[in-house]
């Protein structure tokens, strides 16, 4: 797991959510500990597409439902 | 002032209806970004209107254009607070004698025009936590009409489209309705024939055509923070005449 993806991961949660980031942990999940809606969580998907420069397509947004998913699945991405 | 300083988008706002709504808001306070397909469509409502219009061409069918063009309205004035979808166009005929790009030109036009403007004003207006989005339907949107299957499937179209917006946006402190007009004094009813414009005399209760000032108030209405607690609706303003 990277280092700067989990940081870049943290920022735009925090931006995009309005949460504290002591609260943006590997194992918060989006929806169950950060309080994301629907909404929130198109959002956050549409940000990190931004935030890294790639497509995450909308049958691929279930794999992402912690902190850590993300950066997982971002890693995974950028070096495809 | 119900409007100061708030920005307002009003697509189709060169002439007809979208002109007055423009207008309208601008004498309320508003900054209105006027959206027309000719530059100089655009900037003649502006100037006319001032209190900081701005003229913006675009086509609303272009997807890609709308994008860069809420965009620029963001950059220039700030988050739109209100959008107003009026932008329309007909071209009639009977099924038998209407050519696919009839079909969907109006379509494109008139529905997903409105719907890429909303797309384009979404994301802005959730991070702002407010907004009013207003569609122009059409009587001929929820009663048909011989010779406009594709306009008329286009408003019906838009009464969805505002259905959905309402369901989907209604947490973000987001508002959609929809005006449905009846016959209006403007450019798109002026080829009507004597005779149709004779029957809306006698069957409307109201006793007249409607005028672009007629639906200017209904708009501004539904584009109120007042307007709060009603969203979905789609409001005839057709001085009686389906009743």
């Amino acid at each position: 797991m990277s280092a700067d993806t989990l940081e870049k991961v943290r920022k735009v949660t925090v931006e995009e959510l309005g949460v504290k980031e002591e609260e943006v942990v590997e194992s918060a999940s989006f929806t169950e500990d950060l309080g994301a809606d629907s909404l929130d969580v198109v959002e956050l998907v549409m940000a990190f597409e931004d935030e890294f420069g790639i497509d995450i397509p909308d049958d691929e947004v279930g794999e992402i439902k912690t902190v850590g998913d993300a950066v997982t699945y971002i890693d995974k991405k950028k070096s495809a | 002032m119900r409007f100061a300083d708030k920005v307002v988008v009003v697509t189709g706002a060169s002439r007809g209806i979208g002109k007055e709504i423009a207008r309208a808001f601008a004498a309320e306070g508003a900054k209105v970004a006027c959206v027309a397909t000719t530059e100089n469509g655009a900037n003649a409502t502006a100037s006319e209107i001032g209190n900081g219009a701005k003229g913006y061409a675009c086509d609303v069918s272009d997807s890609a254009a709308v994008d860069s063009m809420i965009e620029s309205v963001v950059a220039d004035l700030g988050t739109p607070a209100v959008l107003v979808n009026n932008a329309g166009i007909t071209k009639d005929t009977l099924i038998l004698r209407m050519k696919d790009e009839d079909f969907d030109r109006v379509i494109n036009v008139n529905l997903k025009g409105a719907f890429n403007c909303i797309r384009a004003v979404a994301k802005p207006m959730m991070k702002a936590r407010y907004g009013r989005i207003v569609n122009l339907s059409s009587v001929i949107g929820l009663h048909g009409g011989a010779g406009q299957a594709n306009y008329a499937a286009s408003k019906a179209g838009v009464v969805g489209l505002t259905l959905s917006v309402a369901k989907e946006l209604g947490s973000r402190n987001i508002t959609c309705n929809a005006i449905a007009p009846g016959f209006i004094e403007t450019d798109m009813t002026e080829d009507l024939p004597a005779e149709f414009r004779e029957h809306v005399e006698k069957t409307a209760p109201a006793g007249r055509l409607g005028t672009a000032a007629d639906i200017a108030p209904a708009v501004l209405f539904f584009s109120s923070e007042e307007s709060a607690y009603v969203t979905g609706q789609t409001l005839t303003v057709d001085g009686g005449l389906f009743l």
